[in-house]
């Protein structure tokens, strides 16, 4: 299977996850740029982390003017697996592939530091090789990450069990402590009503090797070349 | 011709850097402000179109882009 880790200007975290992806998990990984119009047959696209047109408007409101875009969009409509990690997950939700919008953290505060995450839906194509329940420790390192929906889109995507990741206490308990961002519903991940897109704050990329504090997050990554190879 | 269209936080937002400005001023001794809300201002210059196609034009680019209609309002009017 191959991935594409798409590159716009301000991406930060494009090398991060080529590396995860090629080097940890042994994986054909390809860059693709914002300006080409080809996804070179990848079977799963990363939107990764950084600070795409400078966040200038919005956090990830200009990227989802870029040519690829376009491809991106198709592959989703056709049930190609996207995962969009942190400004990714805001370029998912400019581009309405993700219902609702990020605001600034409830402290306006830049927030970099390790935090923990509850699976909610093992599910899915991204958490099928983990357990509900099971809680990652795992870095975010945001401004925009409190998660807003209105009350209406709320309800769908809790009904539709959308929510993916939510932020907990180690032990695994949703509390207002935990929200270091103030997310509704202490959302830290979701995925679109066909499951095949998921975004997400934290950074599992950044949580790929236990020598760098976590492997906690390699699940992710884990789970979707496992959902990939067994649909070949 | 030159446009002026604010963006602001619909009613129903939070919006903690307003909040913020509004403490500020408190410290200050500015004490009857009730409520501050911060947005966002953008100055277009227009060139060669009509005033009806403006009035259809000018939500639609704050909609579609300048906006998140989702958290945020327009405003717009004409300035030169």
């Amino acid at each position: 299977m191959k991935f594409g880790v798409v590159v716009f200007p301000g991406s930060n975290c494009d090398y991060d996850t080529f590396h995860v992806l090629r080097d940890v998990f042994d994986k054909e990984t390809t860059f693709l740029w914002h300006k080409d119009h080809d996804l070179k047959n990848c079977d799963c696209i990363v939107l990764p982390g950084g600070f795409s047109y400078g966040d200038y408007l919005r956090s990830g409101a200009i990227a989802r003017f870029s040519p690829l875009i376009q491809e991106i969009t198709e592959f989703a409509q056709k049930g190609g697996i996207i995962l969009g990690i942190c400004n990714g997950f805001q370029v998912l939700l400019e581009l309405g592939l993700i219902p609702g919008v990020m605001l600034r953290n409830k402290n306006l505060k830049f927030l970099c530091q390790h935090i923990h995450i509850r699976i909610e839906n093992d599910q899915t194509p991204f958490t099928r090789s983990s357990k509900a329940g099971q809680i990652l420790k795992i870095p975010i390192a945001h401004f925009d990450g409190n998660y807003y929906a209105t009350p209406e889109t709320l309800v769908e995507l809790k009904k539709n069990d959308q929510i993916v990741f939510r932020y907990s206490d180690p032990d695994g308990s949703i509390s207002e402590m935990a929200n270091v961002n103030g997310s509704m519903e202490n959302i830290a991940g979701l995925m679109n009503l066909d499951r095949n897109v998921l975004g997400m704050m934290p950074h599992p990329e950044r949580a790929s090797e236990a020598l760098l504090g976590s492997a906690d997050g390699k699940i992710i990554f884990e789970s979707i070349i496992d959902y990939i190879e067994s649909r070949k | 011709m030159k446009i002026r269209i604010l963006i602001s936080f619909k009613e129903s937002i939070l919006d903690p850097q307003g909040q913020t400005v509004k403490n500020a001023l408190h410290t200050l001794g500015y004490d009857f402000i009730k409520d501050v809300r911060q947005g966002k201002v953008f100055e277009l210059e227009l060139d060669g179109i009509s005033e009806d196609r403006m009035n259809e034009v000018v939500p639609e680019i704050a909609h579609k882009v300048l906006a998140n209609p989702i958290i945020e309002k327009f405003d717009w009017k004409i300035i030169k």
